[in-house]
């Protein structure tokens, strides 16, 4: 059993169990599924400098930080007790397309190739985790909501403004993986 | 009202606050019980490889089916379960009813979400994977972490010079 269970899960498993979150967090306290508030939070709690979007009470918004927090934990957890001891399998091409760039390592689910606290100094490891991590935060905000909040949520509440932030995360996804992340790789 | 102004383009449940709070007298220890879906989240997100940076990669060059069959079959599943709570009138485990919030359509989710999308292919990650990584002992991740908390705080610095 706990062989089978550090096998990688399939979608059909995963994609469901994540869906299921949705009305676990409306059953046990009316909390709508959302993931990149918990930034928001995070700079109301810590450095809310008069700003007007970070004044607000974030002590009512508690619940979020406990969640985030628990996703850390759930990493850590799956790592001690479930870790898949081979790499991760990708699709072949991917892997002849980022052999031309050095990586060839996929022990980790990040490619530590690429990101580890020494690249954090180079042209290539800020860009890649600096500027990448910033656009997540900057983007997210300005969009209202994540993979979570829009993609999941707001689709399974069938909004359409949801429908359109979801449609241009791909879009911008796309744009990135195809045109300008091999420009980023090759430095 | 002032709350309700200032968070007007906001999606969470920070739109209510003040508004139709809930009765609940709410204690920390309450809080557990997102820490443990929480962490049963992160599991999944792990074993599932969401969080990789290689899964993402495969997603948005079309080279694999996983990370489109996780997220359109987590789309089904709180379709579905949306449709029960309010079809049965679902109440929540305080015996409160179950409240949505509709999301108002503004250009944000234009802007920002491409800038999201141009982002998650590069770090491979939304925020709820970055929390998951540094879990799995990706240390450096804190550093993209801690970036992301940036640009959400200048964001909100800048917020009412960018078109919404």
């Amino acid at each position: 059993m706990l062989e089978f269970l550090k096998q990688p899960w399939p979608w059909y498993i995963a994609g469901p169990l994540i869906g299921l979150t949705v009305p676990a967090l409306l059953v046990l306290g009316n909390k709508s599924f959302g993931i990149s508030s918990s930034l928001r939070h995070i700079c109301a709690a810590c450095l809310p400098a008069n700003i007007s979007f970070f004044k607000y009470d974030w002590k009512k918004e508690v619940w979020n930080l406990f969640f985030v927090f628990g996703i850390l934990i759930g990493g850590a957890l799956a790592m001690a007790l479930l870790a898949n001891l081979n790499p991760v399998v990708v699709n072949p091409k991917l892997a002849k397309e980022l052999a031309v760039y050095g990586i060839s390592n996929y022990d980790n689910l990040v490619p530590l190739e690429i990101m580890n606290w020494p690249a954090l100094f180079t042209l290539k490891g800020f860009l890649l985790m600096i500027v990448g991590g910033f656009m997540v935060g900057f983007g997210t905000r300005y969009a209202g909501g994540c993979t979570s909040g829009h993609a999941i949520m707001g689709l399974s509440n069938l909004q359409w403004p949801s429908l359109v932030a979801t449609i241009c995360f791909m879009i911008g996804g796309f744009l990135m993986a195809n045109l300008i992340l091999p420009h980023i790789l090759a430095l | 009202m002032e709350n309700k102004k200032n968070t007007g383009f906001e999606t969470s449940s920070l739109d209510t606050v003040g508004l139709n709070e809930s009765q609940v007298k709410t204690t920390w220890y309450q809080n557990i019980k997102y820490l443990v879906v929480g962490i049963l989240f992160g599991i999944v997100f792990v074993k599932s490889e969401v969080i990789s940076w290689f899964r993402i990669q495969e997603m948005f060059r079309l080279q694999s089916f996983h990370m489109y069959g996780i997220i359109g079959s987590a789309i089904m599943v709180g379709m579905v379960s949306i449709f029960l709570i309010k079809k049965f009138n679902v109440k929540t485990i305080y015996g409160e009813p179950i409240e949505f919030h509709p999301k108002t359509f503004n250009k944000g989710q234009i802007y920002g979400g491409l800038i999201f999308g141009l982002g998650w292919a590069i770090t491979g990650a939304c925020p709820g994977p970055l929390f998951a990584q540094i879990g799995t002992g990706a240390t450096v991740t804190v550093v993209t972490l801690l970036s992301a908390i940036a640009g959400t705080w200048v964001y909100g610095f800048f917020r009412n010079k960018l078109p919404h």
